[in-house]
């Protein structure tokens, strides 16, 4: 996500920290390269020019000159600088308002509207909200279509809207379906747009009026260069936006957008779009953002999606087991499946502190099959053998190999990973969390 | 004069006009291809002989307006964004000067970055600029000067006429990430290369996205091409291999392939790239003749990155640049140009089906600067 960024700025802060006494000269040449990295990054040349002179302003003050350890007291000012522009906390999606309430979801083409709504509605169904997509596009060729497919997937009403119809009518007739439907929450997927098409943006505030929506959200595409700022100022201008989408978080964008977009219209970014999947959809909380920029990793979104994906119940039963060492193989199987719930492993990792850095995880793919043939050697075990895997012998495990289709090598070390995990437990039983650092990951 | 022409247009007609090209999108799109052969070979009478439907005719003073301004009028107005960033501020630099000092170097680097251009990329014009500096007195000299050095940049994007491919129907692939107009490209090269007389076949092998078939279908319908689909999530080579057949049978001169949309960060997905790549030469062992990525000129540096990405997994054979008409940053044309070496075939300056553009470098650099 922010990966390039702050490769950039890590590689920057090793040439300070070096130093034993900064001078003026050591900053200004520090700050040269945030600068460029900071504009490499697509954050707008402006915002890039005032973060710099405020830096500068404080690096050259005496707390750094005179300070112990000079090099790293700039990597804070700049960490501290970056995160007041990102914003201090998490803002939550605004949906104040008698119920059927809206949420208006405009951007430029292409921007991921569509795809936002159907991610937003999954989202907000977890909440205990009753989504209702309402298709206000008109314009795009099977715009309407792909929303009401998109509906179908997870099971979402879509308001029937005719391509011939007006958007705002539409927008208005839905709130009367959506009530009858028995939701409360109508998700207005506009036309895309460009911020200079003034017809188009009048038609946006014609909707904004009729319908007096609780949440306008801008959906912006991380990839966006300097246009960022004119694109969220014009929207923003016209419609008084409540926040930001940033879509497409998920490949090597380095992000400057999300800076930019924040410092000029001072409008928080609620939400990103990490995946292709219609769960992908993630709060942006701007605290941990920084911190991830600067490579200090983000266990809190980690243990979220963990505390997302675990029913409490199967975690307290499983924590019972693991006090006795009773983890069987089939609690291993329980535990993968719900390791896969969470996401990809390869963005797991990334969130580990330090993971983000670490040179051999920067080209590997995780191999998610892997996960896949376990479960299926697990699959083909008998339950005995399940529950007591001191039982499965030669001719047990060429079995296995043969049912899961895998090789008696691959049962091998399924079996020696499992009782090493048990082993860890029982050490961690005894007490003593130290075991833990190695293997956390069984695989 | 020229600029004094954008500036005059500039602020009375733009809003309309744009409506203008709202309300006639849908009948525009359909009734070219029908049309007179459109704007291939940049020629000005070729446009003023467009059709204008009497259902259009509401809006139709501005067409007509907009004929007239021709090929390179359009090309213009679709830049203007751009040209705003660097003309007319190139003229603001020099208030009340004469000398090229290092306030208006530092000026015109910021107005450089801002466009999108890239920090290496305005580094190395800023430094070309500056040798030049003794001999540059005034905004004209200096407008010279940035238009030969942006000219020695993307010169070599120029895209050269296609050979005849030794095998028919010549297969063109289209790539790139999420929601850069892969499919909207497509309706365009479609209606342009059926206008020409061509047999045109559309595959789409975008079976991941929801309703990306039938967006295309509509489009497919509209430059009257033939069209081969398959379920949603099939397999998209399947799809690709299927139409190639399809096109064989029917003695087709081009097969158009639309891909789902993918970021080029995902192994998997671009393994999925080669698979349909690979599943077309088994059909026609030279094919496709060209790999097309599309990039969308809204995007900042990541734009080469995409190309990079995009070359090295798949190879691509030229660039397509969408939406350069919304935007104030057509600078990312000259940075992708500028370091990728590779032919920017057509871009895309407006909605309407012959608003996608044969790329000419010279017309370029006189649009914007």
């Amino acid at each position: 996500m922010f990966e390039s960024l702050s490769d950039r700025l890590t590689g920057v802060f090793k040439k300070l920290k070096g130093h034993g006494k900064l001078t003026e000269k050591n900053v200004e040449e520090g700050l040269r390269e945030v600068r460029m990295a900071l504009l490499e990054a697509d954050v707008h040349y402006k915002v890039v020019k005032q973060l710099i002179a405020d830096i500068k302003a404080r690096a050259l003050g005496q707390e750094v000159l005179a300070s112990l350890t000079p090099g790293q007291q700039v990597v804070k000012i700049v960490n501290e600088e970056l995160t007041k522009l990102m914003g201090a906390e998490h803002q939550d999606i605004d949906l104040k308002g008698a119920a059927p309430v809206s949420v208006m979801l405009v951007g430029l083409q292409g921007s991921g509207k569509t795809t936002t709504a159907g991610k937003l509605s999954v989202f907000l169904r977890k909440q205990g909200r009753k989504p209702y997509l309402v298709p206000a596009d008109v314009y795009r060729p099977a715009a309407i279509d792909q929303l009401k497919k998109l509906g179908e997937q997870i099971s979402v009403p879509v308001f029937p809207s005719s391509a011939e119809a007006d958007p705002v009518k539409i927008c208005l007739e839905a709130r009367t379906q959506a009530q009858v439907a028995g939701c409360d929450t109508l998700l207005l997927d506009t036309a895309g747009r460009l911020h200079v098409d003034e017809a188009l943006m009048g038609e946006l505030e014609r909707i904004k009026k009729a319908v007096n929506p609780s949440e306008i959200l801008l959906v912006a595409d991380a990839m966006t260069g300097q246009d960022a700022v004119n694109i969220a100022e014009a929207f923003n201008d016209a419609l008084e936006i409540g926040g930001v989408v940033l879509s497409k978080m998920d490949g090597d964008a380095r992000g400057g957008a999300a800076i930019s977009i924040r410092a000029v219209t001072g409008k928080p970014i609620k939400f990103v779009g990490t995946g292709e999947k219609l769960a992908d959809l993630e709060a942006f909380h701007p605290e941990r953002m920084s911190s991830r920029i600067l490579g200090m990793g983000d266990m809190l979104t980690m243990i979220e999606k963990a505390q997302a994906a675990v029913d409490e119940k199967t975690a307290a039963d499983l924590e019972k087991k693991l006090r006795k060492s009773q983890f069987t193989l089939e609690d291993f199987r329980d535990q993968m499946v719900q390791v896969r719930k969470m996401g990809s492993l390869t963005d797991l990792l990334k969130m580990v502190p330090g993971m983000g850095q670490a040179k051999q995880l920067k080209n590997m793919q995780v191999d998610e099959k892997e996960l896949v043939r376990i479960e299926a050697m697990i699959n083909s075990m008998t339950p005995q053998e399940r529950r007591n895997h001191a039982i499965i012998n030669g001719s047990r495990r060429r079995r296995i190999a043969k049912g899961s289709g895998n090789s008696v090598q691959d049962v091998n070390r399924l079996l020696k990973n499992y009782t090493q995990v048990m082993k860890m437990i029982k050490k961690m039983n005894k007490g003593g969390v130290r075991g833990l650092g190695r293997g956390m990951l069984p695989m | 004069m020229a600029i004094r022409w954008f500036k005059k247009n500039k602020s009375g007609d733009d809003a309309s006009a744009s409506r203008a090209g709202e309300e006639s999108r849908e009948n525009a799109d359909v009734d070219s291809p029908k049309g007179p052969p459109a704007a291939a070979g940049s020629d000005d009478s070729a446009q003023e002989s467009e059709p204008i439907e009497p259902k259009t005719c509401a809006a139709g003073d501005q067409q007509i307006e907009e004929s007239k301004s021709g090929f390179f009028g359009r090309l213009r107005k679709g830049l203007s964004k751009t040209r705003e960033i660097l003309t007319t501020d190139i003229d603001d630099l020099f208030l009340g000067k004469k000398e090229l000092d290092a306030a208006i170097l530092e000026e015109l680097e910021e107005r450089l970055i801002t466009a999108d251009l890239g920090v290496q990329t305005t580094m190395a014009l800023m430094e070309k600029i500056s040798k030049r500096a003794r001999k540059i007195s005034g905004p004209q000299d200096l407008k010279a000067a940035i238009k030969e050095e942006i000219l020695s940049m993307i010169v070599g994007a120029k895209p050269h006429p296609p050979e005849k491919p030794a095998s028919r129907p010549r297969v063109i692939l289209v790539l790139g990430v999420n929601g850069v107009g892969k499919t909207t490209t497509i309706g365009k090269l479609a209606a342009r290369a059926a206008s020409e007389g061509q047999k045109v076949l559309i595959a789409a092998a975008d079976t991941f996205r929801a309703a990306a078939i039938e967006q295309l279908e509509i489009w497919a319908k509209r430059a009257g091409a033939d069209f081969v689909r398959h379920k949603d999530g099939a397999d998209p080579a399947a799809v690709a291999f299927d139409s190639i057949e399809a096109a064989i049978a029917r003695d087709m001169d081009l097969v158009l392939v639309d891909t789902a949309g993918r970021l080029h960060t995902k192994v998997n997905l671009m393994a999925e790239l080669k698979k349909i790549k690979r599943t077309i030469g088994k059909k026609i062992p030279d094919a496709p003749h060209e790999s097309l990525l599309v990039l969308d000129a809204t995007t900042g540096q990541n734009a080469l990155s995409q190309a990079k990405l995009f070359h090295e997994e798949v190879g691509i054979t030229g660039l397509v640049m969408t939406k350069l008409d919304g935007t104030a940053k057509g600078g990312v044309v000259v940075s992708v140009c500028n370091s990728m070496q590779l032919p920017l075939h057509y871009i895309g300056v407006g909605e309407k089906i012959d608003d996608l553009q044969p790329f000419d470098p010279e017309q370029y650099v006189d649009a914007i600067v």
